[in-house]
């Protein structure tokens, strides 16, 4: 059914239709409406046999999830940000237990400096924790990933992250097809849990490890997403069979088949950098686009042969790995192994920091014309920069940098234009 | 309180002779039935205190749950000693997640009991969780807050011994004043533990107003048993927390486990009690009242208030704290006075 609806309650919808068992919830921007919406519609009775539990802390969320998981039930929650670093422990448990929970993670910075605003700091920080992560580019995508989450998860005996990015899309309202109870039921089979609590069978979960099996334990962690990158693309088939449409998968290319340019990048701004390439196709500039869905399992492969008649690729993203540059980048870079290519990172977006048309077109010229360096700041306002620099040179005690330089800027708003 | 300790002085003992009760009356451990949760072949410390409360606590919850029980586990001593895979102690359904976060998981076990018994696909089964002091009072405590606040339906058990026994005796906060720990050494002008404000968490769980929270020893697990018992027959959040000495942290002979317990209850520096929605509803009294030295002195951790000039003012400060435990539970009775 066509609806025009928020971003965040798409997704609660097409949770509720997943037909969960127990809903952690926890607020934190930008990801409270979907668990908001959810928890009114269980109130209400409208999703049967399901336990919403307003847990205390981000790390409660997680350890909640663990154990209705662990006795057999399918278990949501979703975060963002500082609260998906205060479960991180618990995270890296779920996971290294081969839990299938699924969480949405509406993308948002992390401090210090504390900021609500979007980018991928926060799951990206998470690259490691054994995880599945999706990354949706749309509404439409995000609410259509979580059926197709609870799917891969539970056939993998993996938890997935679904993220979004927050606010761009959490809180945009926009068209999206909300599928009946019947077409998800037919895509998603009840839960049949590969290990759980049950008197019936009493088994022992989570014992201690050592030397002798740890490698083998973890291989296998391995071995499952490997499972996950071969499921990805089968299931995205099997959802457009039933769906009718799009959605998943490891990867979206977008006019890259004569493209001489690359530009990779994930989520919603996507969107922005292929209005962006359209122009500049019009224009004559032989560029295309390619959207990661998958960042973990990584598609290495997919990503390559992508990339194959490509002669410069620039990894756009809204990540920043301190002391090198780019995450995604040095992702993209294993997947570039043997080719040869130009590669640059752009980091972009960072706090919510808009990514405009105006200033992708200047971008992508400039890389076209070969004068990209290797790392680029999207929009960095160098004189604030400077500013800085020269203030801590010049005095010891220079006092609190943010603060400062918000000082310097002026006024009190984001730099959103 | 409705438990009523049962004395049979001709023996000279406290033991508690099975044979001359009415078998409904007897122990749990004194069925032939009995689960054998935490089975034999463990690996924990000779007189571990912990394992013999952990093992008559599972059994009695057993015992109540008519063998429907699962059990959620910190990290920690009980942990690691019943579990050294592939080798498990546990006969029962059984998970060991992390160390500050078995109250929570407990909860969505519990959740997921509901979910479950509402589809008609499972029965009434029950949850335990349970963890050290340090997994309980100190790194587990949010959770533990959260999970009596919202009053989930789980009994959750503290094996008390004082610290952190598993990483090699650190201090906990439910370390007591001047004891001596890796981490609190008896140097300086003030050995030992320092005389904080103390964290008795049974009475932090009572200002949750859960609807039973109690206190017991390894020294009467009759007591222990009956406690676990009527917790299991209560719904919502449940709290027990069992004093179990550890011959290791303790620097205390391992023979000496269930006398440690004894005289802690004995000295009133650990007041047995229990408690229904924050009011207390019934104590163990003192039988033969013991001042405090008598338990700190069989203990190696206390050895620095022993030495050549006793730190008189110190042990003072513990015989205090222990009379305010009697004045405040009504730990004496007026004729044993």
């Amino acid at each position: 059914m066509l609806k025009q609806t928020e971003g965040s309650h798409a997704v609660a919808e097409a949770v509720a239709l997943c037909r969960p068992e127990v809903i952690c919830a926890y607020p934190i921007s930008p990801q409270t409406h979907i668990v908001e919406g959810l928890g009114e519609m269980v109130k209400a009775g409208e999703v049967a046999n399901c336990e919403f539990i307003n847990v205390e802390s981000e790390f409660a969320a997680m350890s909640v999830a663990i154990g209705s998981s662990a006795a057999g039930a399918r278990t949501y929650t979703a975060t963002a940000s500082q609260g998906l670093l205060f479960m991180v422990e618990a995270v890296y448990n779920a996971s290294g237990l081969g839990l299938p929970i699924v969480m949405t993670v509406a993308n948002r910075a992390i401090g210090a400096p504390i900021n609500i605003w979007n980018d991928h700091s926060d799951s990206l920080s998470q690259r490691d924790c054994g995880w599945i992560q999706l990354f949706a580019e749309t509404n439409q995508e995000a609410l259509d990933l979580h059926i197709q989450a609870f799917k891969l998860a539970e056939e993998v005996s993996l938890p997935v992250m679904v993220c979004m990015d927050g606010f761009i899309l959490t809180h945009a309202y926009e068209r999206v097809d909300v599928p009946s109870q019947e077409q998800v039921d037919a895509f998603l089979p009840p839960y049949e849990p590969r290990q759980v609590l049950d008197p019936k069978e009493p088994v022992s979960i989570g014992a201690m490890v050592g030397p002798e099996a740890f490698s083998e334990v973890r291989y296998l962690a391995h071995a499952k997403q490997m499972q996950a990158l071969e499921r990805i693309p089968q299931l995205a088939e099997q959802f457009k069979a039933v769906f009718g449409r799009d959605s998943g998968g490891l990867t979206h290319a977008y006019r890259i088949d004569d493209a001489e340019t690359v530009v990779v990048a994930m989520g919603s701004v996507l969107g922005t950098i292929k209005d962006t390439v359209d122009e500049m196709r019009q224009a004559g500039d032989r560029i295309g686009v390619l959207g990661i869905t998958s960042y973990r399992p990584f598609p290495l492969d997919s990503v390559r042969a992508a990339l194959q008649n490509a002669q410069r690729v620039v990894v756009l993203e809204k990540s920043l790995a301190v002391g090198i540059g780019g995450i995604l980048s040095t992702d993209v870079r294993m997947a570039m192994s043997g080719l040869q290519l130009h590669g640059h990172t752009v980091v972009a977006g960072l706090g919510g920091r808009a990514i405009t048309r105006k200033s992708l077109r200047a971008l992508f010229t400039k890389a076209l014309r070969g004068e990209l360096g290797h790392l680029t700041f999207l929009d960095l306002d160098w004189n604030v920069v400077n500013k800085q620099l020269e203030r801590e040179r010049a005095t010891r005690r220079s006092g609190p940098a943010a603060e400062s330089m918000l000082r310097d800027i002026g006024v009190v708003a984001a730099r959103i234009g | 309180m409705s438990f009523q300790p049962v004395h049979f002085y001709q023996t000279g003992t406290f033991t508690v002779g099975n044979r001359l009760l009415a078998p409904e009356e007897r122990s749990v451990q004194a069925h032939v039935e009995r689960t054998n949760s935490l089975n034999s072949g463990h690996r924990a410390c000779q007189g571990c205190g912990e394992a013999l409360g952990a093992r008559y606590a599972i059994d009695a919850a057993m015992n109540a749950a008519r063998g429907r029980l699962i059990a959620a586990n910190a990290t920690g001593c009980l942990e690691v000693f019943s579990t050294p895979y592939p080798e498990t102690s546990w006969q029962i359904p059984w998970i060991h997640s992390l160390f500050g976060n078995t109250a929570a998981i407990g909860t969505g076990i519990a959740a997921a009991i509901k979910v479950k018994r509402q589809k008609g696909q499972m029965g009434d089964v029950r949850v335990v969780a349970q963890g050290g002091d340090g997994g309980t009072t100190d790194i587990g405590f949010g959770c533990l807050s959260g999970m009596f606040e919202r009053n989930d339906d789980v009994l959750y058990i503290c094996y008390d011994n004082g610290g952190y026994m598993n990483t090699g005796v650190q201090r906990s906060s439910a370390t007591p004043p001047a004891a001596r720990t890796a981490t609190t050494m008896p140097v300086g002008p003030e050995p030992g533990n320092a005389f904080g404000q103390g964290k008795f968490v049974p009475a932090i769980a009572m200002a949750h107003e859960i609807p039973y929270v109690a206190t017991a020893t390894v020294a009467d697990l009759r007591d222990l048993e009956y406690k676990v018992t009527k917790a299991m027959g209560i719904r919502g959040a449940r709290y027990i927390h069992i004093l179990v000495p550890c011959p290791l942290g303790w620097g205390a002979a391992s023979q000496d486990t269930i006398r440690l317990a004894r005289l802690a209850k004995e000295t009133g520096i650990f007041p047995v009690f229990e408690a229904e929605h924050g009011e207390v509803t019934g104590v163990l009294k003192i039988r033969r009242p013991q001042p405090v030295e008598e338990y700190l002195k069989l203990q190696k951790r206390y050895a620095h208030l022993f030495g050549k000039k006793p730190a008189v003012e110190t042990i003072a400060r513990l015989q205090a704290a222990a009379d305010k435990n009697i004045r405040k539970y009504g730990l004496l009775d007026q004729e044993a006075n």
